[in-house]
């Protein structure tokens, strides 16, 4: 492969800054003192305590899965510490008193809170570290009845919706990582749309890891009630870090009948350095269970992590409904991705769509697993699944692991895969059109993602297309 | 505008090109032909600065440039442009964005103003009269799905656009029907003029028929053997190439 192709895929991450707030610390280890203490913190109610005994509990008589693609070092789940947040003098009641520094660093993102409010209409949970310190157009969602906070919040102000829907997909004995998660989750979104309402804007949540050592244990709800509609946007970066950070997030939604739920995510955590030093492990769980005719939708687009071990799934329970998935997933360096997508159908005239872009650089490896499993009771139900993968250069490398389990002779199932690289031919045609070199590697990547990237929301689409440069070469045309 | 003297190319370590020398002027159309493998196609490359293609001796002027020191984007941007003899598709990529940002690397290299995408449209549909080719491609992928005669074209179209000063065109005529072999060659006499020069590779004299050139050059083994007006092409085309061979083997 050509040089500039090896030269964009070796730009070091440019969002690697730390910014200098006094944590809040808990000495590193777990047990169930420190899972009292984050409890205690967090001043939550028995039954939350509760949970995360139980599943702390389970957690122990779990091993680590081994059956991912991806390879990494023993974590000491000792020498993490479970609970961080920024301190805060007083209570926020404006973005005005959020602190400069804090804000400093959002803007160094370009994702300052004022524009995002101003420009896009887009409501921000910042979440930084594990607490959340801005919530807006609260007021505003809150007139048709909207509810959008941090989960600590929704714990205190509406535990009855907690507590009927947390751990209804993924229950706390799911798998390791969920496990743990319910054990030790500090904090995180929740969202609940009542009947009928379509959220009048799209709800997005930047999320930041910012303490060294500190393991994140994000934990988001959303909750769409009968015929209501919702479009919720998650976007992170990290700053450069020696350590190894685990990330052990859990998703879970909650589509009743008729409803419709559209989640798009944008991932450019800190990969690691060139020789895959550092970096974030990110091992999610993200599911959705549809009632009766409704959609759910995962638009994922990562770039980040060292590891990335995530299937954001759907459950088609009821009769009629739709699961999808839109995949972008980048490696580079010696980043590792096993990703992919389930999507189980038990009701009858269910649908899923997987459309999956694997792009592998440097490095960088990556696998595609999916699973489809047509139930019994799944009559008519129909999949169509494309998994696409392409390679720069010649040492990454792509997998694609496609699971179909079919027990309904009526299931009408496609699938299609294809791996292809960007050649020397399609490098030059542009070159001699007067295209840059860097320009085309940027163009014939975003023309291989564009049937992901039209599912994104536009100003996301803008932000996914800015992130998959950053992480390929120095800007996008 | 260009002068290329005693060139010496090759591929992979093979010398195909060995010692070629050819000067041609501004407003002048060139026909390069010749047998197969007698390295047109390396000559075309060379010139546009295809990787795989290696100069190894001699030299190459271009509007008293050295054009072998460029890359092949900053030839593109100095007026040189290679209708492909395989244009690659690239899917996903909307051809008429493609255009534009090609254009527009032009333009900025030139220092011209840039074109908004209003005036970039304007441009592109009048361009794409010329080729006749339906305003449906412009929004489809650059090259995916389109027929052969319909690359070519597209490459014909792509030259109208960027108005090169140098058009070199590789073979567009193989494996075209008549009336593509007419388009292409209307596409190629409307760029003529005084600041253009065009170097056209053919295998056939049949697309020199409608596109007429100033000066007909015959490529054996890596050099320029013959070169005439526009009845060499016709000489060429009852006769063959063995006759020129045969010449040449008499001259040693």
């Amino acid at each position: 492969m050509s040089s500039t192709i090896e030269q964009i895929a070796s730009q070091e991450y440019k969002y690697g800054f730390i910014t200098d707030i006094e944590a809040d610390q808990a000495p590193p280890g777990l047990n169930e003192d420190i899972i009292r203490l984050i409890s205690a913190k967090k001043n939550e109610p028995e039954w939350m305590l509760e949970f995360r005994l139980k599943a702390f509990r389970h957690w122990l008589t779990m091993k680590e899965p081994t059956w991912a693609n991806i390879k990494y070092g023993p974590i000491d789940y000792q020498a993490t510490s479970y609970y961080s947040a920024p301190k805060q003098k007083k209570k926020l009641n404006s973005l005005d008193e959020v602190d400069p520094e804090l804000r400093a660093t959002f803007a160094k993102l370009g994702i300052s809170l004022e524009e995002q409010k101003r420009l896009s209409g887009v409501a921000v949970d910042a979440v930084f570290d594990s607490v959340s310190v801005a919530t807006t157009f609260r007021t505003e969602l809150a007139k048709v009845g909207v509810i959008f906070c941090s989960f600590s919040d929704a714990v205190q102000n509406h535990p009855e919706l907690v507590q009927k829907y947390l751990g209804s997909v993924v229950p706390y004995t799911d798998n390791f990582f969920a496990t743990l998660n319910s054990a030790v989750f500090t904090d995180g979104s929740f969202c609940y749309i009542p009947k009928g309402v379509r959220c009048p804007m799209e709800l997005s949540t930047y999320f930041r890891i910012n303490s060294a050592n500190t393991g994140q244990f994000e934990r988001t709800l959303i909750v769409a009630d009968e015929g209501a509609t919702v479009s919720y946007l998650e976007g992170c970066t990290a700053p450069m870090r020696d350590e190894n950070q685990l990330h052990a997030a859990v998703v879970e939604l909650v589509a009743l009948d008729n409803a419709s739920i559209k989640y798009s995510t944008v991932q450019n955590w800190y990969p690691g350095d060139k020789e895959g030093r550092g970096g974030i492990y990110n091992f999610v769980t993200k599911r959705g269970k549809a009632f009766k005719n409704a959609k759910l939708s995962w638009t994922q687009v990562e770039t980040g992590s060292a590891i990335t071990w995530k299937y954001p799934s759907c459950i088609l329970q009821g009769d009629n409904s739709i699961g999808e998935f839109y995949s972008v997933a980048l490696t580079n360096h010696r980043q590792q991705a096993d990703t992919g997508t389930k999507m189980i159908h038990l009701g009858k005239n269910t649908r899923s769509t997987i459309v999956s872009k694997g792009i592998s650089a440097g490095r960088g490896q990556q696998t595609y697993r999916g699973e489809v499993k047509i139930m019994k009771s799944a009559e008519g139900a129909r999949n169509y699944s494309q998994c696409d993968s392409l390679l720069l250069g010649d040492k990454c490398g792509a997998h694609t692991f496609p699971y179909i389990e079919v027990r309904n002779s009526t299931a009408k199932m496609e699938h299609e895969a294809s791996t292809s690289k960007i050649g020397e031919d399609q490098l030059f045609y542009c070159q001699q059109r007067g295209i840059s070199a860097e320009d085309a590697v940027s163009m014939i990547v975003n023309g291989f993602c564009r049937e992901v990237f039209k599912e994104l929301p536009m100003e996301f689409a803008v932000e996914a297309t800015k992130l998959l440069g950053v992480s390929l070469e120095g800007a996008v045309g | 505008m260009l002068e290329i003297k005693d060139l010496y190319a090759g591929i992979d370590g093979k010398e195909i090109l060995k010692g070629l020398t050819l000067h041609v002027g501004a407003g002048e159309v060139h026909a390069i032909m010749g047998p197969n493998g007698s390295g047109k196609s390396t000559l075309a490359n060379v010139l546009a600065g295809r990787p795989k293609y290696v100069p190894t001796s001699g030299s190459v002027t271009y509007e008293g440039k050295d054009l072998l020191a460029l890359p092949a984007e900053e030839r593109a941007r100095e007026g040189v442009f290679l209708a492909m003899q395989y244009p690659v598709e690239i899917p996903g990529v909307n051809n008429i964005y493609f255009l534009k940002a090609a254009l527009n690397a032009v333009r900025k290299h030139q220092g011209q103003e840039e074109l908004d995408a209003m005036e970039f449209l304007q441009l592109a549909r009048e361009k794409m009269k010329l080729v006749e080719l339906d305003e449906a491609f412009m929004n489809r992928s650059v090259n995916e799905g389109f027929s052969g005669g319909e690359k070519k074209r597209n490459e014909i179209f792509q030259m109208a656009v960027l108005d090169p000063k140098l058009a070199i065109l590789d073979e567009t005529d193989s494996g075209l029907d008549i009336d593509a072999l007419r388009i292409v060659a209307e596409g190629v006499n409307a760029l003529r003029s005084e600041k253009h020069a065009v170097l056209v590779i053919t295998h056939y004299q049949r697309l020199l028929k409608y596109l007429v050139p100033d000066f007909v050059h015959v490529l054996a083994d890596g050099r320029i053997v013959k070169s005439g007006g526009k009845e060499l092409a016709e000489e060429l085309e009852q006769k063959g190439y063995e006759w020129i061979e045969e010449e040449l083997v008499a001259a040693r």
